[in-house]
């Protein structure tokens, strides 16, 4: 039994992908100006298993910058400028538009290509031609949405980026991963006891969490291409809240093996474990600045727990939150810019943000219990876990607090989540 | 065609996975000897009495629930982390214990209510942990023989969200090898 009962499951990706755990996506706010877009089907698309414009489509919808036009009743469907009827989408005040189309080519493979058009001004403002396999239909769509979102907002897509959560189903946790738009969750690490924190390494291929399967946290580094994992802080006490460098060489970690809760970096193989905070204090929940310079983290030194930031060659430490006397979780925007932590109100648990320059600071959720924010690689959207009928779940907002989003699983409880890093090309 | 699918992956799953176990919010501390019993007042009572060192072989006084050293958990205040008075009686008697079996190890465990950041409570729990560390070892047991961990709020005993439930949470419990 006792053999049992410390029986960690592994499951790798791939191995065993999550087929009941499929996060839908459910929109709950609207942003102001809208871009007014419409998505025409792609000609030829009915080839492929999945519709390309389809998932272009609900991408731009979910990111709430855009007001989808209806595009259904179009025909025959155009594939270049010249038979587009600028007049009638002029008439619907559509600021732009996507055509398209898919062809079979003669390796049985598939080319899609796309243009992206500005009504008013009757142009081409953008578009690239894919050649993609069968399995490719989801990845060739995000692409192609992230590259109008970016042309049309100045801002870069996210819709090809990954999302990293836990689930807890019964005395079962399973560490998942899956596409930006909750789709193809496939679990990376199963256990029958706690994970929390994970943490992507900049470059998108390791995960750092924290696993109690050792009847205490330890910090693990999972690489999510071979899917090997090695335990990189497994010191007497207690091993935990890991957060990567910029350029993914070491992490921060919280450490109590010299007394205590306190800050140390090591290399992400583990190695050479530096103490970097020195307080009889709780010092925990580091995170770096994007120039590496610097750590955010939570600390009691105060008296309560607040945020501080503290240079990482100097060492010296100033208190960034000074209203409430609980705020912690510290997360910053890849800009360096703007800071989201929790605060506590009354007996509810928020999400805010900070503007760092300004120091302007705004409630960006109205939740009971919210918590584990992660930005966005673009800044501007924020994912965190929430809860809905006493059950985890996560939840989606834009930095403006504009637009909402939930993201629910049938049946478990989801948590800890991270967004993943731009998909590098 | 996608049902078929998610039946052949579910099916799949299933392969996967060991046989999941009951829920049992208490994985760690289901077998220790405190019970769980939710009247059951750690230290209360006068049952301090001397533990001979031979009396083990009878039974074990960590198991005996008329023993003191049956009784393994601290409970806290919220957001506090000092030791209660009505718990050094407890205390003392695992001092005792530990330092009359040198080869004796006990791994202790702060827990914190599910309120709050998760990795903020695992430093809440660690300090609680290492508070009674701390206190042990003023009463004279090895460093050696003792561990302090947090499981944060990740180990809750009760997990329904009421006052009395969080009391239960706030705690740190007293384990000894072949209990964790």
């Amino acid at each position: 039994m006792q053999f049992v009962c410390r029986t960690v499951l592994l499951l790798f990706a791939l191995v065993c992908s999550s087929a009941q755990a499929q996060l839908s996506i459910e929109i709950t706010g609207g942003g102001a100006n809208q871009i007014p877009i419409g998505v025409l089907r792609f000609a030829g698309e009915q080839v492929l298993a999945q519709s390309i414009s389809d998932i272009v489509e609900a991408d731009l919808r979910r990111s709430g910058r855009f007001r989808m036009l209806f595009a259904g009743s179009v025909n025959p469907l155009p594939t270049e400028m010249s038979q587009v009827d600028f007049a009638d989408w002029k008439s619907r005040n559509a600021d732009a538009m996507v055509i398209g189309s898919v062809v079979r080519l003669a390796d049985g493979r598939f080319e899609a290509s796309f243009r992206l058009l500005d009504v008013p001004r009757q142009t081409q403002i953008g578009g690239v031609a894919f050649t993609l396999n069968a399995q490719q239909v989801r990845t060739t769509a995000h692409r192609i949405a992230d590259l109008v979102y970016e042309k049309l907002t100045g801002d870069r897509g996210v819709f090809s980026t990954r999302i990293a959560y836990v689930v807890k189903q019964g005395s079962r946790y399973e560490l998942q991963i899956a596409d930006a738009d909750g789709v193809g969750a496939q679990t990376a690490l199963a256990s029958r006891e706690p994970i929390i924190s994970p943490a992507w390494s900049p470059d998108g291929t390791r995960l750092a969490y924290v696993s109690f399967e050792n009847k205490k946290p330890v910090v693990y580094v999972h690489s999510l291409v071979s899917g090997q994992r090695q335990a990189v802080a497994n010191f007497k006490g207690s091993n935990s809240a890991p957060a990567w460098s910029s350029d993914g060489r070491r992490l921060a970690v919280v450490l109590s093996k010299d007394g205590g809760s306190q800050i140390y970096l090591i290399g992400a193989d583990g190695s050479n474990p530096r103490r970097i905070t020195d307080s009889g204090s709780i010092d925990t929940e580091p995170f770096f600045t994007p120039d590496g310079q610097s750590i955010y983290f939570t600390s009691d030194r105060g008296g309560s727990p607040q945020i501080y930031r503290m240079s990482l060659s100097g060492g010296e430490v100033t208190r960034v939150t000074f209203d409430g006397s609980y705020n912690v979780s510290p997360r910053i925007s890849n800009d360096g810019k703007t800071l989201v932590y929790i605060a506590r109100d009354g007996g509810r648990f928020q999400l805010r943000s900070l503007d760092l320059a300004s120091r302007q600071g705004q409630a960006l959720t109205d939740g009971l219990r919210d918590e584990s924010p992660s930005f966005a690689p673009n800044g501007k959207m924020i994912l965190y876990a929430t809860q809905v009928n006493n059950r985890g779940s996560l939840a989606a907002v834009s930095s403006d607090g504009r637009v909402k989003q939930r993201l629910s699983v049938q049946a478990a409880d989801v948590r800890e989540p991270a967004w993943g890093p731009f998909f590098n090309n | 065609m996608r049902k078929l699918l998610a039946l052949a992956a579910a099916a799949l799953l299933v392969g996967c996975a060991d046989t999941p176990k009951l829920e049992n919010s208490a994985g760690v501390e289901d077998r220790t000897p405190t019970g769980a019993a939710a009247g059951e007042q750690p230290g209360a009572g006068s049952e301090v009495r001397p533990v001979a060192p031979g009396e083990g072989q009878q039974g074990n006084p960590l198991k005996d629930p008329a023993n003191i050293l049956s009784k393994r958990s601290i409970f806290y205040d919220y957001d506090k982390y000092d030791v209660k008075d009505e718990y050094k009686p407890l205390l003392q008697a695992h001092a005792r214990y530990l330092s009359q079996n040198p080869s004796a190890k006990t791994l202790i465990q702060g827990n914190a209510d599910e309120r709050g950041s998760r990795e903020y409570n695992i430093a809440l729990g660690q300090k609680r942990a290492d508070g009674v560390k701390k206190m042990l070892q003023l009463m004279g047991v090895a460093e050696s023989q003792m561990e302090s961990v947090s499981l944060g709020e990740e180990k809750p005993r009760c997990t329904e969200a009421t006052e009395e439930c969080y009391a239960q949470n706030r705690r740190s419990d007293l384990l000894y090898r072949g209990e964790y």
